[in-house]
């Protein structure tokens, strides 16, 4: 990367009007993958029922910074974060610290440190497609199950549901009890999509989510996303400037393990305040 | 049986055509290919001959006592003119299928459980160590497992649990019919006990490298909708290596059925069809082991070479069934 300047002590520059009401509270997140440092001090605001992107070039953190959210670093011993993330007001990295009782949502159920529950309540989906190998209507289930028992007809109208909020359900509606893995790629996302939303979660994480898909299917899971985030909290992950333009109200531009600005998305893309963020969104690298 | 399986997993890997049709293949080609065709020729000659050797030697026996030789379990190779010589295998093709059945019964749960510990909830430097521990249970010779089996165990079982179950069960009642024989711990239950955990280090290991096969994706995406550690095993991880856990099991259940030495240490080699659990046998392999240096009948001999002609098929049928089962897996 030909992009060579001094990052160190520049403070974030954050443009008001910082988010009402915040879902997660990054503060001060410090990661680490063993000896090397991936991310440092960053602060990000999640606003809730909007739609924030992640943008930055490969390797400034921002894939990091969204599997700390839901904690799925953890399956990996050598990996681990430092600082804060709250969530509802509590503190995701520790689970003893007291809630914020000023925070949204500090009257919600706590997580208390189960991981479990906590990625239930803070979905994701990945890069590639991910579906379970079974049926496209047992992929939906599957997780509803974990949650709690629901009768045949509640789950049916669960996957009926989730398949249309994802935009899924009118080309899978015939093949319901066939595998999930005979979709297609573009399909396969929408149906992990599906299978996120259908436990209800606060947040969804997408982990950019359309990087193996064709326009077409971009397109239709960018129209989910839309239509979700009324019920939803949506943090994405992408290397296409246009789709988080299109789509997010916040963008945090990442840069080398920092985060260098965050600004509603109107603004972010018109005139980006650092240089930095300038030069990304011209397409000065990348 | 290792490298049986690294050959039905290298399969896997798409391969092209083969290179008979290659173009420009020069004459050092041709004769390494030669040579290369010979050698998997002399592979498949060794293999049809000992098919024809074990047909034409067991042919009298299979001829004079036609189907009988399956289903009879009268074995007496000293004729008298009252009491005939005549020869029937079901006894040891009984004893061979009930100890490598009960014995993949006992090691297939260990093995999961193991293999499940070890991939996903053992510290990585554990781990290694329990690995390696695992692979050196491979290789211990199976003449010492029979030695363990006859000397150590099977006086130990005799006393501590065929005893007790043989004086607290009614006799006559289906625990008691179950767990007769004579408490001397030779017997059918002990002999796959040791057959189990013969099987059991390579079950695991092949189980092991299933379960890290599976793509990193898949578990993240299970762990993401807030499955527990139990749960992702249970629903995601065992499901997605199901077919060639089967193919694995068969493995395992293919050495089980022709292991010989620890097997005729301790299967108590009676030739009856036995009556219950604890009750003594015989495997084909183990009769066979005991009896060809005694065998000076003709007849007799024919006999053990059909046994051995039986032994070859169910073998080969279960490895046959392993190789289409093992690296059949897709996502």
């Amino acid at each position: 990367m030909k992009f060579e300047i001094s990052q160190e002590e520049q403070p974030t520059v954050m443009v008001a009007p910082a988010p009402e009401e915040r879902v997660l509270d990054v503060r001060g997140l410090d990661f680490y993958y063993g000896k090397t440092r991936a991310l440092h001090g960053v602060d990000l605001p999640v606003a809730r029922n909007r739609i924030t992107a992640l943008i930055g070039p490969s390797g400034c953190g921002k894939s990091t910074l969204l599997r700390t959210l839901n904690r799925i670093y953890d399956l990996y011993p050598a990996q681990r974060a430092e600082g804060q993330i709250l969530f509802n007001g509590e503190n995701l990295l520790n689970p003893r610290d007291p809630v914020d009782p000023e925070a949204s949502g500090s009257g919600r159920p706590r997580v208390g440190g189960d991981l479990a529950r906590l990625r239930a309540r803070i979905g994701m989906v990945f890069q590639r497609p991910t579906p379970f190998p079974m049926s496209i209507y047992d992929n939906i289930a599957f997780g509803v199950r974990l949650q709690r028992s629901v009768g045949k007809a509640e789950m049916d109208e669960i996957v009926e549901r989730s398949l249309t909020r994802a935009a899924l359900w009118d080309e899978a509606k015939d093949k319901l009890h066939q595998s999930g893995l005979g979709l297609s790629g573009g399909q396969q996302q929408r149906l992990c999509v599906a299978r996120g939303i259908a436990v209800e979660p606060e947040v969804l994480l997408l982990d950019e989510p359309a990087s193996a898909l064709d326009p077409l299917s971009t397109a239709k899971l960018e129209t989910a996303l839309l239509e979700l985030k009324d019920s939803f909290t949506i943090v994405i992950v992408t290397h296409n400037l246009q789709q988080a333009a299109r789509i997010s109200d916040y963008t945090a531009f990442m840069l080398m393990g920092r985060l260098i600005e965050f600004r509603p998305s109107s603004e972010a893309f018109v005139k980006p305040e650092t240089e930095a963020m300038r030069d990304y969104v011209t397409g000065r690298y990348g | 049986m290792a490298d049986a399986l690294m050959a039905a997993m290298v399969e896997q890997a798409p391969r092209s055509k083969g290179p008979r049709g290659a173009p420009g293949s020069g004459n050092g080609d041709g004769l390494f290919h030669a040579l290369c065709f010979s050698a998997a020729m002399v592979l498949m000659a060794t293999l049809a001959g000992l098919l024809v050797a074990l047909l034409i030697g067991g042919w009298p026996a299979f001829s004079r006592f036609g189907f009988s030789f399956f289903t009879s379990s009268v074995w007496n190779p000293s004729g008298t003119p009252d009491n005939p010589e005549a020869y029937g295998a079901a006894g040891p093709i009984a004893g061979t299928l009930i100890t490598a059945f009960i014995a993949m019964l006992l090691a297939f749960p260990l093995a999961v459980g193991i293999a499940v510990f070890l991939v996903e909830f053992c510290p990585r430097r554990l781990a290694h160590w329990v690995g390696i521990a695992v692979e050196l249970l491979a290789g211990i010779p199976s003449i010492v497992y029979g030695m363990w089996g006859l000397f150590v165990l099977a006086p130990w079982f005799a006393e501590h649990i065929q005893t007790p179950l043989l004086l607290d069960l009614d006799p006559d009642g289906f625990w008691g019919k179950l767990f007769s024989g004579v408490p001397n711990g030779a017997n059918i239950f002990t002999a796959s006990l040791i057959l189990a955990i013969m099987v059991l280090p390579y079950i695991a290991t092949v189980f092991r490298e299933l379960l890290l096969s599976i793509p990193p994706y898949l578990r993240e995406a299970a762990y993401g909708m807030g499955c527990t550690p139990f749960e992702v095993v249970r629903n995601i991880m065992l499901p997605y290596i199901r077919r060639s856990a089967v193919g694995a099991v068969m493995l395992g259940l293919g050495r089980a059925l022709g292991e010989t030495m620890a097997v005729t240490f301790i299967i108590g080699n009676s030739h009856a069809l036995p009556h219950s659990l604890f009750d003594s046998g015989s495997t084909i392999a183990s009769t066979i082991a005991n009896e060809f240096t005694e065998a000076t009948g003709d007849l007799h001999v024919s006999a053990l070479i059909a046994l051995g002609l039986i032994l070859f098929l169910i073998t080969f049928a279960t490895l046959a069934a392993a190789r289409l089962l093992l690296g059949r897996e897709k996502l």
